[in-house]
């Protein structure tokens, strides 16, 4: 059930990711080590636009990612196609960016 | 043929969907093939046994079976390597495709999908031009070589868990035959090609599993062609867009 766009889609978003989720490693391993608070954290986030973008840019990848790997799953798992495999596609994509939206505006709205 | 003492218990698929295993007692020879046995089985103990082959050498590609769960070109297969030290032999129609009856299955998916893999040849030239020169040493010639040996056997169909899942899945000989294709210089339409293989059943559905290259009896390689058929597809993908 993938055809070249849903393809290509997927192997973008992955490129996206891979130097995003190795800065998102280093940035955990720097906050913990550094023993910064939340607040201090916090502090750092707020009304940065490069976080925003950063996590922005990641949740985005991590939507279009996610939904099609999950797509590929339902569909040789359950036989599910058409509008049903189509609904969960989009469905999936939309619950992930919004779940994640919300933790990235929530950490970098100042 | 001297016929041994020992026989071998060998369970055979009857009737359609839902059919089930018979059990026959086939006398053990020293050099036997699966194809010898179910043959035996045929002339001797049930007529009414259906089951195809023809050229019994491995080059018609009619003789394919499931045997003790795997793909297998019968008439090349010898019942000591389809056992693999086990006493017991298990014969079922290939997997993948429907039972027509016993170990005949029906190939019209197969061969279907061979068409909506448009793997059609799409000619440069008249018949009135003279014939183009391919050299067997260009990379276009080299590619398509590795190929052309396949004999629609199916086994590469039957072996390959992606088809089991989504039956929209080309399969590894479509995809391998229009990699071919694809190569061949004397081909004028090699978008088509790549565009008939993007599609919801496509080349990009492949998991990179290699059953189909474990299987082949032929020891050819579908998985590299369909690596092929991603790889140019994905990079005429930005060229087009372009
Ligand atoms: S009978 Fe022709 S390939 Fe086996």
């Amino acid at each position: 059930m993938l055809d070249l766009r849903l393809y290509m889609a997927q192997r973008l978003s992955a490129m996206v990711m891979i130097p995003l989720t190795l800065g998102h490693l280093a940035v955990m391993i720097y906050a913990m080590r550094g023993g910064l608070t939340g607040g201090e954290i916090l502090a750092r986030t707020q009304g940065s636009l490069f976080w925003f973008l950063f996590y922005g840019t990641f949740v985005a990848a991590v939507s279009v990612h996610g939904a099609i790997g999950l797509r590929v799953i339902v569909h040789e798992t359950f036989g599910t196609r058409g509008r049903a495999l189509m609904l969960l596609t989009w469905g999936s994509c939309l619950v992930l960016f919004l779940m994640g939206a919300r933790a990235v505006l929530a950490v970098t709205l100042a | 043929m001297e016929a041994a003492e020992n026989t071998l218990e060998v369970s055979v698929w009857r009737g359609g969907e839902d059919g089930e295993y018979q059990t026959f007692q086939v006398p053990a020879q020293e050099n036997q093939t699966i194809l010898d046995v179910v043959s035996w089985i045929q002339q001797y103990a049930d007529p009414t046994l259906t089951y195809r082959f023809a050229c019994r050498v491995g080059m018609c590609g009619s003789c394919a079976m499931m045997v003790n769960g795997k793909p297998r070109w019968t008439c090349r297969t010898h019942v000591k390597k389809a056992t693999e030290g086990a006493d017991k032999i298990e014969i079922a129609p290939l997997r993948n495709l429907p039972v027509i009856k016993d170990l005949a299955a029906d190939m019209d998916p197969f061969f279907d999908k061979w068409v909506k893999a448009g793997a059609v040849h799409h000619p440069t030239r008249t018949r009135d031009d003279a014939i183009e020169t391919i050299t067997p040493d260009e990379p276009g010639r080299v590619e398509a070589a590795k190929a052309i040996e396949c004999i629609n056997c199916s086994v590469c169909y039957a072996g390959c868990d992606t088809v089991a899942n989504n039956p929209d899945y080309l399969g590894p000989a479509a995809l391998q035959r229009a990699w071919t294709l694809y190569n061949d210089a004397k081909d004028a339409d090699r978008q088509a090609i790549l565009d008939n293989v993007s599609g919801v059943g496509g080349c990009h559905n492949c998991h990179t599993q290699g059953s189909c290259t474990m299987y082949c009896p032929n020891e050819l390689d579908p998985l590299s062609a369909i690596a092929g058929l991603k790889r140019v597809t994905a990079q005429n993908f930005f060229k087009r867009k372009g």
